[in-house]
């Protein structure tokens, strides 16, 4: 049986205590100390640095990301261990590429960054997963995927995580996906009651099971024809 | 929508023994009403709100929740339904047995709620036969119990002779829809304020 | 394992067919002629969920098991999501509001007071020194109940059915509390870009203390009830272990991460609100099993209860709303009167305040961890882009590692113990 330990912080705060930040300026004021660490490190892979209301973001160049990353996680005087969040934003401005974001934190030294590499509307959106170095990124990419349609390589088990695996309507987060979606109210009930409820396995599922060799034949061929399992 | 054929007595012809035997029956299954309590979201947790001891559903018989649908008599969807949710729901009420009724509890289950958008159906009613509205986001317990109180009231109107009521609404087996597309249609336009909201800037 | 194999059965029906009538299967191997009837390498599939009485809302969890262990776990999420960030974009700041109450609903005004704090940060707008210290009380009383919530479900979810209606008993108080304030129980919708949507009522602070002098005793009841009992420690110790570097790798955030050891709390890491100035301490947990995430959220209701005692006593007179005529409406009476401020009034309601070009990702501690509402604005009244970056939806993502090795009603007290919210998980 355990107890939890309580953690005392002591009575005086020492110097160095974090506190509530306060006035703090729209752009400019003091910069992570990790910018500019990663700028001596990868000289030419930093693109911009930005303060914009205390934060700082790094903007890379996507093809250099899991050295980046793996610079961060791994070096002692950054040692960012806590992947916050991985998504991405699209701009109303058609021009603007499509942002990918990752939220960093640095539990030892109580830093927190922000990384963004741009994707160009007209090339197909991919970038490199990061889910060798943190796993926290499993799902926060497959969300990334789901909603906006970006692929990220070397991800184990890439495919949508909340709408259903067979949805037709596209990538909803996109700008030029319409707010209530591209069909017809009874076209998409139609399309969402056509899912099987109790299908014990999707296609991407049972090709990462070890027991799809043993399922009887006509079984995987009608999983590969894409039928629903189970009745 | 065709006209259904409804065959019972009029009420003036039944028999002493029917209306009692009616009285007993219903008076039986309105006072122990199993919920079935589909509870997805906000709504849920004012429907475990309504279970605790402040509110007490144990006064009305319907304490034994039953998530197993096929001991429930009453579906009561307390939470908004997405659409990857839809066959579920739809699963659910086929596997209950009749007698059964529905409840929609909350804005959401009844016609979608704040959630005008690509994702949640606009209202159970386009996907199950709903008994009861209880509107309110959440409702507030009392609420519920006001609606409960409806279902019971509607619950002991009801006739043996009356052999529609019992009818398991059936959908189309290629379409999956109970009720016809422009009708789902109709009843998932958005209206109010809603109508002004498709755009995302100023 | 290179002799097992996989073998579906029906635990209940098998459905319906195409009139929609029950089919009738019997639970035999004699279905599928090509497999030998060889039962002892074979693992089961089971299914749990979505609807289902003890997974925290509509989740679905995929089982393989082995006899009663569970070899591989996949859950599958998505039946509640509603759409939540596509419509922020469709919404002046203050209209989000609303949408903050219904994601983490068991949370609702600390998720309020969560893009709040993001709003006013894209607006660099600092709030006063009242409000500071309501956010606070509101913040404290909104963990109050989630963690009464978790405590209820988790008691039912392992067996114990009375812990569930005190539970539910000290919410209704605090939901009297929070009717008197904002007017609704759960939803609240209580702040408000700059300020709170009302100011606390006369003898709201008396309700309060008198909440705070009586809730302990229950804390102390359920207390007695579980923590040195033997079907409670038994049916905790030892399971969903996760390791401090694991559990840091996999994102975990909150009560998960405490009680692996790590000491992350965003009010004392990264504070807000002014948490530094107030006195309490953060539980850390050692072994990082069910037990250690239950005693950590029990000893972090007492530290609530500490930081309301200290909030209350401090609580300032003063303004709630700050003085801004960009993000606060006047009030009715200069509306009608003058004219700037019916402009103001104007401005405000049918375009919204706009916030200068820029970007913030705010965090608060919520009762699940690290809560984050990540907001881009490119001038306009309406966000370009609201990210929730959902406590439990990263901490949810850690079950398979948590859940592997063991049994099958283990695997509902793992998941009650990371204390998800399918609505925040979804959204």
């Amino acid at each position: 049986m355990s107890d939890a330990a309580i953690v005392y912080p002591g009575v005086a705060a020492p110097a160095g205590t974090p506190v509530t930040p306060h006035n703090i300026p729209h752009r400019g004021g003091p910069e992570n100390p990790s910018a500019s660490a990663l700028a001596g490190q990868f000289k030419d892979a930093i693109k911009r640095v930005d303060v914009v209301w205390g934060e700082t973001t790094v903007v890379i160049d996507p093809a250099r990301l899991l050295d980046i990353v793996k610079w961060l996680h791994d070096d002692p005087s950054q040692r960012y261990d806590f992947l916050c969040d991985v998504t991405a934003v699209e701009f109303r401005d058609a021009d603007i590429p499509l942002e990918v974001v990752w939220h960093l934190r640095s539990l030892p030294y109580r830093r927190f960054l922000r990384l963004k590499a741009e994707l160009p509307k007209g090339a197909p959106l991919e970038v490199d997963s990061v889910w060798s170095i943190y796993k926290a990124a499993d799902w926060l990419e497959r969300e990334c995927f789901d909603m906006f349609g970006i692929k990220f390589r070397g991800h184990p088990d890439l495919r949508r995580i909340l709408m259903w695996e067979q949805y037709q309507e596209g990538y909803p987060l996109r700008k030029d996906f319409p707010l209530r979606g591209r069909f017809s109210r009874a076209e998409q009930l139609r399309q969402a009651l056509a899912q099987n409820p109790e299908a014990r396995y999707s296609m991407d599922e049972l090709s990462i099971v070890e027991a799809f060799e043993d399922l009887p034949a006509d079984m995987r061929q009608r999983l590969g024809r894409g039928e629903k399992t189970g009745e | 929508m065709g006209l259904t054929q409804v065959s019972y007595v009029p009420e003036s012809q039944e028999s002493w023994v029917a209306t009692k035997l009616d009285f007993l029956v219903n008076w039986g299954r309105a006072n122990s009403l199993w919920p079935m309590p589909f509870g997805t979201a906000c709504c849920a947790i004012e429907f475990m709100a309504t279970a605790a001891s402040r509110f007490d559903l144990a006064r009305f018989g319907m304490e034994r929740m039953s998530f197993s649908p096929r001991q429930a008599d009453v579906l009561i969807c307390a939470g908004r339904v997405p659409f990857k949710l839809a066959p579920v729901i739809r699963r659910i009420w086929q596997q209950m047995p009749q007698p059964k009724w529905c409840i929609s509890m909350g804005a959401c289950a009844s016609s979608g709620g704040m959630f005008d958008n690509y994702a949640v159906v606009q209202g159970i009613d386009t996907i199950i036969p709903v008994d009861v509205y209880v509107p309110g986001c959440p409702p507030r317990p009392e609420g519920l119990l006001y609606g409960i109180r409806m279902l019971q009231q509607k619950v002991m109107r009801e006739r043996m002779s009356d052999t529609s009521i019992r009818n398991e609404m059936e959908p189309d087996p290629s379409s999956r829809l109970y009720i016809p597309a422009p009708t789902i249609d109709e009843l998932s336009e958005p209206f109010g304020n809603s109508v002004q909201q498709t755009r995302s800037t100023v | 394992m290179a002799d097992t194999r996989t073998l579906e059965v029906e635990l209940s029906t098998t459905g319906l067919d195409a009139q929609g009538r029950p089919q009738r299967s019997p639970l035999t191997v004699a279905s599928y002629p090509a497999l030998e009837p060889d039962f002892a390498d074979e693992h089961m599939l089971i299914n749990i969920g979505p609807q289902h009485p003890a997974t925290h809302g509509v989740l679905r969890l995929v089982l393989e098991l082995d006899g009663e262990t569970v070899v591989r776990c996949i859950p599958h999420i998505g039946y509640l999501h509603c759409g939540f960030e596509k419509i922020g974009e469709y919404r002046q700041y203050n209209q989000i509001i609303p949408w903050t109450d219904r994601e983490d609903y068991l949370n609702s005004i600390g998720n309020n007071i969560a893009f709040a704090l993001g709003a006013e940060r894209l607006f660099g707008i600092e709030i006063t020194e009242r409000c500071t210290v309501l956010r606070v009380i509101a913040g404290e009383l909104s963990r109050i109940i989630s963690h009464l919530v978790w405590l209820g479900t988790t008691c039912i979810d392992i067996g114990a059915f009375t812990p569930f209606l005190w539970a539910f008993q000290e919410r209704e108080r605090v939901y009297d509390l929070l009717e008197r304030w904002v007017g609704a129980r759960l939803t609240t919708s209580a702040t408000r870009v700059g300020g709170m949507a009302a100011d606390i009522p006369d003898g709201w602070t008396a309700a309060l203390d008198g909440f705070i002098k009586t809730f302990p005793q229950t804390i102390e009841q359920v207390d007695r009830m579980l923590t040195k009992n033997g079907i409670w420690v038994g049916r905790t110790v030892g399971l969903g272990v996760m390791s401090a570097e694991e559990a840091t790798n996999y994102g975990l955030s909150g009560p998960m991460l405490r009680a692996s050891g790590v000491a992350y709390d965003v009010r004392k890491d990264f504070p807000y609100l002014g948490y530094e100035t107030y006195d309490f301490d953060v539980p850390v947990g050692t072994h990082g099993d069910v037990y250690d995430r239950y005693l950590v959220r029990m000893e972090e209701l007492r530290q609530s209860v500490r930081i309301l005692e200290q909030a209350l006593a401090r609580l300032p007179g003063g303004p709630v709303n700050v003085d801004d005529a960009r993000v606060i409406l006047p009030p009715k009476s200069k509306a009608t009167s003058e004219m700037e401020s019916m402009i103001h009034h104007f401005k405000q309601v049918m375009e919204g305040p706009r916030p200068p070009i820029g970007e913030a990702y705010v965090v608060v501690e919520s009762p699940k961890g690290e809560k984050g509402y990540y907001m881009v604005s490119d001038g306009t009244s309406k966000p370009v882009r609201w990210r929730i970056r959902p406590p439990s939806f990263v901490n949810l993502a850690a079950i398979p590692k948590m859940v592997e090795g063991h049994l099958l009603s283990d695997v509902i007290a793992i998941n009650a113990s990371i204390d998800i919210v399918m609505g925040e998980i979804d959204r």
